[in-house]
């Protein structure tokens, strides 16, 4: 057993080795036209010598790490919960508290807080509706950014074209995203698992090689810019008003212009949007449709056996879910005025599921704060950007270890029977 | 109630049923023995329509059913607890209830759901657990249960006692028996052939693919041929 565990502590400290010397080791460098290689300094390679030792350590010592870890005692998160009946009553205050919070934060702190927070909304969004897909029907699905690009792209071109307001267009947005998840649904039906996600990641390419390659409509990879910001019942969010009879939100309020205005403004929409999501999702949830779905993924032959129709459960999760990310791809598009098919690209899908998985597999709550953890820490750790992927994956594997049922594990609501 | 005519059913270029029919009458216990192998829970999902039949007719209640999709054939009336119980170990028992009145309103399904719970007085006491972790016995009550749920006028049920205690089982066929006297009428498929002819009105014997014998239960258990294959002597 002790020479078991030397020989994978000396393995695991050479794969470092190796790996430390590729990665930090070696620099390429350009020595006038032609390029040199250079090692790395003495002083990186005591930080790597120092790495190396720790991976052995770690590894020889591994079931003490463990025990330790293991006698820490574990928050009591259930315990600072207040009762269920209490909790019930709470319950209605503290999401109108939340709400209330969320609409005045903004006016407190910097533009560029309230425009990663923007962003963070956007993603929560995406995760939630993915959610349905991944969560709760387990279908596996890893080009769910295709549905994001059509929304995204439905604004940008409808409001190109033929000038449409962005109110008009979020629910053709979530609408033909809606109706692009139909498409994709019905031939992959049969599939699951691995097969799906196959067919799922293709579909996310094809949509990113169709915007690219359609120049004549989409601009092709140049993209689509000066789109339309989202107006306030016709007041528009600019210094100057651009249409004729148009008015401008500062003149109409009689107050001095600020740029900051339009980023508030479109921080509470997508809280609004985001609140009306929640809603409908949850509402979903709870209904027989939501529980279907469940059913589903646990099993098939089961869910036939009871008379639910396998093609209309599973075609309803993936419009639902494709339409919620039609909607945030609408959004995304209002608020960045300028995409590309470089915006879609297969990392998006990525981090969506990367947001499903470590939030818990259908739970809502814990989407939501997945989300706001994947795109806020990015965002703190900037100065790490170029070892951002490492931390990511550090990240994945510290979850996998110690909450591998995701940050806030599922909950299904539950109903009363009144006695 | 149920009336299977000449059925026969492929998987790709095998046969598994050979011009079958079965009859089973309205307020019946019908069982079906078999060996492994001999088609038996192919003809269950025949019924069902997972696999279509290649030839030959189902009729439930005067109804063609042949060639109708499963979830419109589940909800005729007609239910069936799966070989194996494939209960949603997931969900607690009332959430596996409640996904077999998925096509009722709310409020019959409650009423469903109480007269369910006084027949299984063990799924009231588990109500909040979840079905993965019960017991065997539990989790076919459940099964059972569940399928009770839509309301159906008849049950098909696909080896019950599989893998059971044979105390288990006995309560089992108490509930079969009960469900009856409700007026359920009752397709049985079973392995534990000496169990099932007991309290069975009329039985079938299957054998590769091929109705071999039709009888009434009690002649079916005194048969010497049946005695020989099924019985144990």
């Amino acid at each position: 057993m002790q020479s078991n565990k030397l020989y994978s502590a000396i393995f695991a400290a050479g794969i470092t080795l190796i790996l430390a010397c590729l990665m930090i080791g070696v620099k390429l460098d350009t020595e006038g036209t032609q390029l040199a290689v250079r090692g790395a300094t003495a002083e990186q390679w005591t930080w790597i010598g120092l790495g190396v030792g720790l991976v052995f350590l770690s590894q020889l010592f591994s079931a003490q790490i463990d025990a330790f870890f293991g006698k820490l005692p574990k928050p009591q998160l259930g315990k600072l919960l207040p009762e269920e009946r209490k909790r019930a009553t709470l319950k209605p205050w503290l999401i109108a508290a939340l709400i209330v919070g969320m609409i005045i934060w903004p006016f407190m702190v910097s533009r560029g807080s309230v425009d990663l927070a923007t962003l963070t909304l956007i993603y929560i969004m995406l995760g939630l509706g993915l959610n349905i897909v991944v969560g709760l029907a387990g279908l596996l699905d890893l080009g769910f950014v295709a549905f994001y690009a059509v929304g995204a792209y439905t604004y940008a071109l409808l409001s190109m074209y033929f000038g449409l307001s962005f109110w008009v267009c979020l629910p053709i947005s979530a609408g033909l995203a809606a109706l692009f998840g139909f498409i994709l649904g019905f031939p992959v039906l049969r599939l699951r698992g691995d097969y799906l996600a196959i067919v799922t990641l293709g579909f996310g390419e094809i949509i990113r090689i169709l915007l690219n390659n359609w120049t004549a409509v989409t601009n092709g990879p140049s993209g689509i810019s000066g789109i339309a910001k989202p107006t306030l019942f016709g007041l528009e969010f600019t210094r100057r008003a651009k249409g004729e009879d148009a008015q401008t939100f500062h003149d109409f309020m009689g107050i001095s212009y600020s740029s900051s205005y339009k980023v508030i403004f479109l921080y509470l929409i997508a809280v609004l949007l985001v609140c009306v999501v929640v809603y409908v999702i949850n509402r979903l949830m709870r209904m027989p449709i939501g529980r279907a779905w469940e059913a589903l993924r646990e099993d098939e032959i089961a869910c036939r056996s009871l008379g639910l129709n396998r093609t209309a459960i599973k075609l309803s999760a993936f419009t639902i879910g494709a339409s919620t990310a039609g909607f945030a791809g609408a959004f995304f598009s209002a608020r960045q005025g300028f995409i590309s098919p470089e915006s879609f690209i297969f990392i998006e899908s990525a981090i969506i599921l990367a947001i499903v998985v470590l939030g818990g597999m259908g739970s809502q709550v814990g989407v939501i704060l997945a989300a706001i953890v994947m795109t806020i820490l990015p965002e703190l750790a900037r100065e790490f950007a170029e070892y951002r992927m490492l931390m990511f994956g550090l990240l994945m594997v510290i979850m996998m270890r110690w909450r591998p049922e995701g940050l806030v594990p599922m909950k299904r609501p539950h109903l009363e029977l009144k006695q | 109630m149920l009336r299977i005519e000449n059925v026969n059913t492929h998987y790709g270029p095998i046969q598994a049923l050979h011009d079958v029919s079965v009859e089973v009458k309205q307020g019946e216990i019908v069982t079906l023995i078999g060996a492994n192998g001999a088609g038996k829970t192919t003809l269950m999902m025949t019924i069902c329509g997972d696999p279509q039949a290649t030839s030959g007719k189902v009729v439930f209640d005067g109804e063609e059913i042949t060639g109708q999709r499963t979830s419109d054939i589940m909800q005729k009336g007609l239910a069936i607890v799966p070989e194996g119980r494939r209960v949603f170990s997931g969900m607690t028992v009332e959430e596996n209830l409640y996904m077999g009145s998925y096509h009722r309103s709310k409020a019959e399904a409650e009423k469903t759901a109480k007269h369910v719970l006084e027949l299984f007085p063990r799924l009231e006491e588990r109500y909040d657990q979840r079905a993965g972790t019960m017991s065997g016995g539990e989790q076919q009550m459940l099964a059972i249960g569940r399928a009770m749920m839509a309301k159906p006028r008849m049950i098909l049920l696909d080896e019950p006692s599989l893998g059971l205690a044979p105390i288990i089982i006995q309560q089992i066929f108490d509930i079969i028996q009960k469900l009856r006297d409700e007026g359920v009428t009752i397709f049985l498929v079973e392995q534990n052939a000496n169990q099932a002819l007991r309290i069975a009105d009329r039985g079938y014997v299957l054998e590769n693919g091929r109705v071999v014998l039709e009888d009434s239960g009690d002649a079916l258990l005194t048969n010497e041929a049946v005695r020989q294959a099924y019985l144990g002597g």
